[in-house]
């Protein structure tokens, strides 16, 4: 693929039916017209497939991102209409179709250009051949925490740029004046002199004849009227009243439900199925073998579910029946052990020279921390609607990836993508677990073989033991600290490397690093978890810089604080988390604050949590988070997705632990992967700095820190060091084996 | 087995299995879908609908036992000039929802509790509200929604006592 031109950047086109349009163009050439007939009613024009106007003079910002509660919605829609200039209160918003078209071309065209640090984990969602066919990166998937950052920076605000500019230049044309002499403001273009002004939607028609210009004016943040600000999110009024639209509300004519049993041991399949024992229940219409899952379809999902659950199903030996979490943890050890011994570890990171450093250093400290495999436990379980009929399969489901799904979709079926028809609707809960396709492949694959349409909906059961998990891991250190309790060398091991690549890597000034890896693939499926790989390794890396600085005798913020000296961004973080958290002020005696900061797509988060252990009892009372994202474009909206990813973090931290039995998932619903409640619920205060640059992303970075910021309390309050989670499996009422500091 | 409900004021016959869990009727055969399953044992508080005013589990209740009973659901919460509960207005104030999937359970919880006591301390809001997950965690959110909406009922009552009086 060429680079791309500013040329191809922004093109016209013509609309069958003679409506001419403006089009933001993915690639060279003009393909804007098959999307406009997506998107455009009667009496309505496209300006370009992100935004239409329709004569009532409504900006329509036709967003290329799946909501699931992270308000990509609202505040992509508000980068578009500040930049236009519209009237917030007669903008909508409407999700792009998945149509290659929309393929998320920001995101593509930043990493083209090469100035942007592009994700690369989100290449894996794509399916392989996929991504052959088409020879491009076809993306549309809502992840990493880009949508802001990519989308709404290079996409959103462009568009509302490049639109504002044909319009007014098509009013200039249309009132005979020059164009500098216009102004828009709120939907409207002014022409002061001559006291006239007319709404945008006049000019629409004659600016869709204009070529948009190559390289429209963007705003400088002085003149933000609408981005900076907090409207209320265009999709919560449908979520208090019952009205909001998820894929599990789908409702077609004809339409049955279908259960679904998944293989428990994964990689094992269907021996045999004896429908004997189910034929005669009522409204059961069809048992399927898919191989390595069975599906019963009936006229209602509970008969579907009931008769599922006393279908006799026999699943072949998969060679994984015998492993258990201990043989998993020992996996993980052994190869650690054998890849440091055989020198065949991974180098992920390197300064310095790490072993003439502490060659030097009479001072060591060593710690290993261990971390369970995570579910995603969205709140609307896995489903998807599907209904194959005319040769197209019609899928409606909650997706962070549509033209992933479709791709993926139409090659288990064996027909064309173009053919595979995907209706995105609200999603209850993504966190990652919605860039992957098993649901609707399945729900397609059901579809083949039936005339009717079909609602598969997985149990919470189904959807626990066949999630794609957070990777359970283990991660050991050793540092190296000079007299003056500074440390010198950073040495640290895990298994397996995921993404982002930066996830492991620490802020702190330390001259000598070595950050290394070795490979202990499980038959475990694994999968992006909200933050990824930094959800992890934010608590490995910030438990230890705990730990040193409690071997170094010093405070654990002013420790961190010394390290950051060259770090000035990350240093103006912790320093106002330490003062709106009261860091110095002194606590009962059963009660602690830890800090903790990390970067994460972008984003530097610091948190304090103030924890009490009491009887046995942890309880954390107080969060103070401290976010930088550059710059806050829907500041309540930053705070909302801080709350979220710390309730998130908490929650895992103090509780969630997937764990493998005999080659499957032991756990199955809340009861037994508990989840924080309200009475658990910590009072967060969140405090934003706008620090300027590239803008980072919302969704994800509130989650990495919590968990070593609360462990690092609980430290404070008990002297006990958590090195294993979730906290749940710790006794508060014993010692604490202390940390390995071998002065 | 023939079933008669009575959800949101309209009476309904249903031909169903007296064992089927109220939700997948309500959802299913009434066709009103902003009751959502999440866990079907009891845990999530995503089914929660208000059975003769007090806050239940739907997924966990057979149909039987809902015959002849009063049943609200999110759906007919709004009040009878067709404006919103104070507790729906309160998370629209707030900007509670995010994914928004649980939010139907979360506010059938808050509006049976603010029936039940309409100035809850905040121990009587974790006490109500414990049963009903949020993985978004807008529990915060919530609590001060509740703490609104409270306020707002409470004004309302004094209104219309002045009237009547």
């Amino acid at each position: 693929m060429g680079k791309w031109t500013r040329r191809a950047f922004i093109t016209t086109g013509l609309l069958a039916g003679g409506t001419l349009v403006v089009g933001v163009a993915i690639r060279p050439g003009n393909r804007s017209a098959k999307v406009a007939r997506l998107i455009a009613d009667d009496g309505e024009t496209v300006l370009s497939i992100w935004l239409k106007i329709g004569s009532d003079n409504v900006v329509t910002a036709i967003v290329p991102h799946a909501e699931m509660g992270q308000g990509a919605h609202t505040t992509l829609a508000m980068m578009l209409a500040d930049e236009m200039d519209a009237d917030w209160s007669q903008v909508r918003m409407m999700e792009a179709p998945a149509h290659k078209e929309y393929a998320n071309y920001a995101l593509a065209r930043g990493y083209e250009l090469g100035d942007m640090d592009f994700p690369a984990f989100l290449i894996d969602t794509i399916d392989g051949i996929f991504l052959t066919a088409t020879k491009q990166m076809n993306l549309q998937i809502t992840g990493g925490s880009t949508s802001v950052a990519t989308t709404g920076m290079i996409g959103m605000r462009v568009a509302g740029a490049a639109t504002k500019a044909i319009l007014l230049e098509a009013a200039a044309a249309t009132w005979q004046v020059p164009a500098h002499e216009l102004h828009a403001r709120n939907s409207h273009i002014f022409h002061d002199a001559s006291h006239r002004s007319a709404p945008f939607s006049e000019f629409a028609t004659a600016a869709a004849d204009i070529d948009p210009p190559a390289k429209p004016q963007l705003k400088s943040e002085n003149e933000y009227t609408i981005m900076g600000t907090s409207p209320q999110k265009l999709d919560i009024p449908a979520k208090v009243d019952g009205s909001a639209q998820f894929g599990i509300d789908t409702v077609l004519p004809g339409m049955k439900y279908a259960a679904v049993k998944a293989s428990p041991v994964f990689g094992a399949v269907i021996k045999s199925i004896d429908q004997s024992s189910i034929e005669d229940l009522p409204g059961v219409r069809k048992v399927i073998n898919l191989g390595d899952a069975a599906v019963v379809i009936a006229d209602g999902y509970w008969q579907a579910q009931q008769a599922l659950d006393r279908l006799k199903i026999e699943f072949t030996a998969s060679g994984n029946e015998g492993i258990e979490q201990s043989t998993i943890f020992q996996q993980f050890s052994k190869a650690m052990d054998d890849a440091t011994e055989n020198k065949r570890n991974t180098i992920d990171f390197k300064i310095g020279n790490t072993e003439t450093a502490m060659a030097e250093s009479s001072h060591f400290v060593e710690a290993e921390y261990k971390v369970p495999y995570l579910a995603h436990a969205t709140m609307e379980p896995m489903n998807c609607t599907a209904w194959m009929h005319d040769d197209q399969c019609e899928l409606w489901l909650g997706t962070q990836n549509p033209l992933g799904f479709a791709a993926e979709v139409a090659a288990a079926i064996e027909i064309d993508q173009e053919n595979v028809i995907v209706h995105n609707q609200y999603l209850g809960g993504g966190f990652g677990r919605r860039a992957f396709a098993d649901y609707a492949i399945q729900a397609g694959r059901i579809a083949v073989q039936v005339p009717y349409p079909v609602k598969l909906i997985w149990s919470r059961e189904e959807d626990m033991r066949h999630d794609h998990y957070r990777q359970a891991n283990i991660s050991r250190f050793k540092a190296s600290l000079d007299s003056s309790g500074k440390p010198t060398a950073w040495v640290n091991q895990f298994v397996d490397k995921h993404d982002p690549i930066e996830a492991p890597y620490i802020p702190y000034g330390i001259e000598n690093q070595l950050i290394h890896f070795a490979d202990a693939e499980t038959h475990v499926p694994w999968g992006f978890w909200r933050s990824v790989d930094h959800s992890l390794h934010a608590f490995f890396t910030e438990s230890f810089a705990d730990e040193l600085a409690h071997a170094a005798g010093k405070d654990a913020y002013e420790f961190r604080r010394d390290l950051l000296a060259n770090n000035l961004r990350f240093r103006d973080v912790l320093d106002l988390a330490a003062e709106k958290s009261a860091w110095y002020e002194p606590l009962p005696g059963n009660r602690g604050r830890g800090i903790a900061i990390h970067k994460s797509f972008g984003t530097i988060v610091a948190q304090v949590v103030e924890v009490e252990v009491n009887n046995g009892k942890v309880r954390a009372h107080r969060v103070t988070c401290v976010v930088d994202c550059g710059f806050a474009m829907h500041p309540d909206g930053l705070r909302a997705q801080m709350e979220s990813g710390i309730i998130y973090g908490l929650t895992a931290a103090l509780y969630s632990d997937i764990s493998i039995h005999r080659g499957a998932v032991a756990q199955s619903n809340f009861h037994d992967y508990p989840m924080l409640r309200m009475d658990e619920s910590p009072q967060i205060e969140t405090y934003i700095i706008n620090g300027g640059g590239r803008v980072g992303g919302g969704g994800e970075p509130g989650t990495p820190a919590i968990a070593p910021a609360l462990t690092n309390a609980i430290f404070s309050a008990t002297g006990q060091r958590i090195r294993e989670l979730p906290i749940k499996h710790h006794d508060f009422n014993r010692g604490n084996p202390g940390a390995k500091d071998i002065a | 087995m023939m079933i008669t409900l009575n959800i949101n004021g309209e009476t309904h016959a249903v031909d169903v299995d007296p064992a089927t869990p109220l939700l997948w009727v309500i959802r299913e055969q009434i066709g009103l879908v902003g009751t959502k399953y999440g866990c079907g044992i009891a845990q999530c508080g995503a089914c929660t609908v208000h059975l003769n005013g007090a806050a239940i589990r739907s997924c966990v209740t057979p149909v039987q036992a809902a015959d002849e009973q009063q049943i609200t659901t999110i759906e007919g919460i709004r009040r009878n000039d067709g404006t919103l509960h104070p507790v729906q207005q309160a998370w629209i104030d707030e900007q509670i929802p995010q994914c928004g999937y649980c939010q139907s359970g979360q506010i059938m919880s808050a509006t049976a509790l603010l029936m039940e006591n309409p100035s809850p301390s905040g121990e009587d809001i974790d006490r109500a509200m414990s049963g009903n997950v949020c993985r978004c965690g807008t529990y915060g959110r919530i609590r001060k929604g509740i703490e609104r909406a409270a306020i707002v009922m409470a004004h309302e009552a004094v209104v219309e006592d002045t009237g009547n009086g």
